[in-house]
């Protein structure tokens, strides 16, 4: 019975684990932006939290005012109207607050701008990906041989064959059939272009966002602090399938990633099997009191 | 002749014609009131169709999946099988597409512009007609041929397999150049140049109008706001609209001549096209505002019975919107690639039309404060749309930061975004000036229990439609997605039901003006009392066909 109890707990528990987890996807009546896994996205979101404090109070001196005016000088409230047209100091003052206001604003979300285009860093690793209709293509540049696959949207008939079952971790239309693997914690840089149309390469949980665009080699730049597998969208209309071609990183330790680099360098899906083995078995404690609650 | 008719008073408009046929009333029309009632008539039109489509599109968003596309695309296309799951993801393209152009270019500009301006700005300003009475009547005839080929488009081939142009309105190329090949978009970019002319023809008769025709004393600093308004605004059309029809020539002959203006593979260059675009296309969201300004400011002035407060304010703070609006055009392009630089300067550019933008809801609020309100329809309609348009407002704030702008670029958070400025905003601007204004053009008394029910409707109704779009745009959902990951599911229902309530709302809007007509209610020449001081509110309602043919004189 105790026993029982401990492993119906030990489910919740993980069940409770593997929704924070696997957060980074969106979830059921979500308000805010995604957890960041990056420190641009954790000030992104910081810097959205500093708006509200500007955004909100405007909002509401407007709503209160609103009120006032409505209760106070109503026709029952006030017969007689002023005749006031002008008063300059007020005037002024709601010229020069929103002024004041915005620079408070502009400070930061210069600082946070230039972080996003000016990194310190060196990239470690550099990824190209191109923009099709309607997938993405990869290509790692590293050694001699380049590692080059592309990324489709995992189909429902694949999701066995693939060992994809579990909607929660592969979700519909996020979940793709090869996902981006790279290394925590190691700057990487990414290429985007696009071969046919405009697309737009989106990742918000890294707080990135850039378009695909043919003829033209756009950079950007993420340094994953977490591991896990993170899920965005494409950010650009290029078509029917603009719905349905989704973008997805498995972030892993950097032992892992060399081996599944070397792996991809013959097989790129066998590579990605081992990989997911390896990473579920890190979380083997989750399967087993999974399974001891079943 | 002058002097008979002013002798004769307003009974007498065409004593030395014979009456005019209805054929020649409606659709020879020279006189600036008719072609204001067309325009009017045609807007209610299109937004009929406008708002349609938008319905059809949050049902299928109503819940994940695909539920009514591929059905549509069969009955409408004949498609069968997995052609008709292909054609139906197109047709949704198809129908964000044509929504946006349909609301934009053919509901609210001819509503505000060739409507309530058409009407009002000779009669405020004391002229007895436009400048170019013919002029006037082929801009309201092109609109009809422009609206029929955006139609059109919608039945005749796209990209392969598809049906209808599906790139946005903003027609990006190369989606729209070789991305999809058929007519469906030849159509489209010749409805923009035929609208975009009727826009430009338009615009020079206010300008010309304005500046030559006001009546003695009316200087530019006696005139009423909404003149104002609908002179910065016909500027704007008149520098912007080139700029536009330039940018979709050169997407025409790269589609059909062979030009590489934006075809990367012959040194062409996509991102070319983004910069014509929105040099056109933010001036265009200020040219939808504006005149909203203007009504506004009338009815809150009017029923708070108190003058404007800051006047020459709230007429240079529209100055420098319409100034500072052509110059922040790339702030819809933040992740295209540009360098720090520009990003940085349109960041600052952007954040800088907060304070005119600021300067019009505080004076509005300071016209009201000190007043004796009086609730009517108008009224409540142009107080929801302070504060509507003021949540629209700050959301644009957030925006205008090219760093949070990178989470937020191409999400539902931008649709809720610019959904409250323009449906909440510059469509609860038309209704408070058909609700003010019904009474002066139609001399017929609408029903303020109708138009009140109409108002909060309407106000539950899009406010249920967009709130949500927030929380889905933060969560990261992108914009122009015909099916979604079912943990958007929640909100996109809240939102879908909203649409349905503001249909409902449209409905009782219709019913509304049928009950007007059918009661015959009299109105009065001035139903509004002291308040409502412009000129308008002098002449009988409705207005004489002809009117000042002796001058008012402005003190």
């Amino acid at each position: 019975m105790k026993n029982k109890a401990f492993a119906v707990l030990a489910a919740l528990g993980c069940l409770l684990f593997a929704s924070t987890a696997f957060a980074d996807q969106p979830f059921e009546w979500q308000k805010g932006l995604q957890p960041p896994a990056t420190s641009i996205m954790e000030e992104i979101r910081w810097f959205e939290q500093y708006t509200l404090w500007f955004i909100v109070p405007v909002t509401l001196l407007v709503l209160v005012l609103l009120v006032i005016v409505v209760v106070k000088f109503r026709e029952g409230a006030n017969p007689v109207p002023s005749k006031t047209s002008h008063n300059t100091a007020i005037e002024i003052v709601w010229t020069l607050g929103p002024v004041v206001a915005l620079l408070f604003l502009a400070v930061p979300s210069f600082q946070l701008l230039n972080k996003q285009l000016a990194p310190t860093e060196e990239p470690e690793l550099t990824i190209k990906a191109t923009g099709f209709q309607w997938y993405w293509g990869y290509e790692y540049q590293v050694g001699d041989s380049p590692l080059s696959f592309d990324s489709l949207l995992l189909q429902d008939g694949d999701r066995a064959s693939a060992g994809k079952e579990d909607k929660s971790v592969y979700p519909r239309l996020l979940a793709v059939d090869n996902e981006l693997v790279v290394p925590v914690g190691k700057h990487v840089r990414l290429l985007v272009t696009a071969a046919d149309v405009i697309h737009a390469y989106a990742m918000p949980s890294f707080g990135i966002k850039i378009d695909a665009v043919p003829g033209r080699l756009n950079e950007t730049w993420f340094k994953a602090d977490r591991e896990g597998l993170f899920y965005g969208q494409c950010s650009e209309l290029c078509g029917k399938d603009h719905a349905f071609m989704p973008i997805a990183i498995r972030v892993v330790s950097q032992e892992k990633y060399d081996t599944w680099l070397a792996a991809a360098a013959t097989n790129v899906g066998e590579a990605n099997k081992a990989l997911m083995a390896s990473v579920d078995g890190a979380d083997k404690s989750v399967n087993v009191a999974q399974n001891a609650a079943q | 002749m002058a002097g008979t008719s002013a002798a004769h008073g307003d009974h007498h408009d065409h004593h030395e014609h014979k009456p005019l046929t209805f054929f020649q009333r409606w659709f020879l029309s020279t006189n600036h009131k008719d072609i204001g009632t067309l325009y009017l008539i045609f807007a209610i039109c299109a937004g009929i169709i406008g708002g349609t489509l938008s319905v059809v599109m949050r049902m299928e968003l109503q819940e994940p999946g695909i539920q009514i596309f591929h059905g549509l695309a069969s009955m409408v296309y004949g498609f069968e099988g997995d052609a008709a799951i292909d054609g139906g993801k197109h047709m949704f393209n198809v129908f964000t597409t044509a929504h946006a152009l349909i609301m934009i270019f053919f509901m609210v500009m001819p509503a505000l512009i060739g409507g309530f301006a058409n009407w009002m700005v000779p009669i405020m300003i004391g002229a007895p007609d436009m400048a170019f009475p013919r002029m006037n009547n082929i801009s309201f005839w092109l609109i009809i041929p422009a609206f029929l080929l955006v139609l059109l488009s919608m039945f005749v081939e796209g990209p392969a397999g598809g049906y209808g142009a599906g790139g946005g309105w903003t027609i990006y190329p190369p989606f729209s150049t070789s991305g999809q090949p058929g007519p469906a978009m030849d159509f489209v970019i010749l409805g923009l140049h035929i609208a975009g002319a009727s826009s430009i023809l338009g615009a020079i008769n206010f300008i010309t109008t304005i500046l030559n025709m006001r009546a003695p004393g009316m200087t530019l600093h006696k005139m009423p706001l909404f003149a104002w308004s609908v002179l910065i605004t016909a500027f704007l059309l008149l520098l912007s609209l080139p700029v536009l029809a330039g940018g979709i020539t050169m997407l025409l002959t790269d589609r059909n001549f062979g030009t590489a203006f934006f075809a990367p593979e012959n040194g062409g260059d996509p991102i070319l096209f983004q910069h014509l675009f929105w040099f056109f296309g933010h001036p265009e969201v200020y040219i939808l505002i504006l005149p909203g300004f203007g009504i506004v400011s009338h009815i809150v002035s009017t029923f708070s019975r108190k003058p404007i407060f800051g006047y020459l304010g709230m007429a240079y703070a529209m100055v420098a919107i319409g100034a500072v609006g052509f110059i922040v055009w790339a702030h819809h392009m933040y992740t295209v690639g540009m360098s720090l630089d520009t990003q940085r300067y349109f960041v600052f550019a952007t954040m800088v039309i907060a304070v005119p933008t600021g300067i019009k809801i505080f004076s509005w609020i300071a016209t009201m404060w000190g007043g004796s309100i009086r609730f009517t329809t108008p009224m409540v309609w142009a107080i929801g749309f302070i504060f509507l348009f003021t949540v629209g407002g700050v959301t644009g704030v957030q925006l205008a930061n090219a760093g949070l702008d990178r989470a937020l670029h191409d999400t539902y958070y931008v649709v809720a975004h610019f959904h409250y400025v323009l449906s909440l905003g510059a469509v609860f601007a038309i209704f408070a000036a058909w609700y003010y204004w019904f009474p002066k053009m139609t001399g017929y008394m609408y029903s303020e229990f109708l138009g009140k029910l109409h108002f909060w409707v309407m106000f539950v109704g899009v406010n249920l439609v967009f709130f949500p779009q927030h929380f889905l745009g933060l969560a990261g959902m992108p914009r122009r997605y015909i099916d979604y990951p079912d943990a958007f599911a929640g909100w996109n229902a809240v939102s879908s039901y909203g649409s349905y309530i503001s249909a409902f709302g449209v409905v009782i809007f219709l019913f509304c003006v049928f009950e007007a007509f059918a009661k015959k209610r009299v109105a009065g020449d001035n139903p509004w009392g002291e308040g409502a001081n412009t000129l308008e509110w002098q002449l009988s309602s409705p207005p004489p066909f002809h009117q000042w043919e002796q001058l008012p004189k402005i003190k």
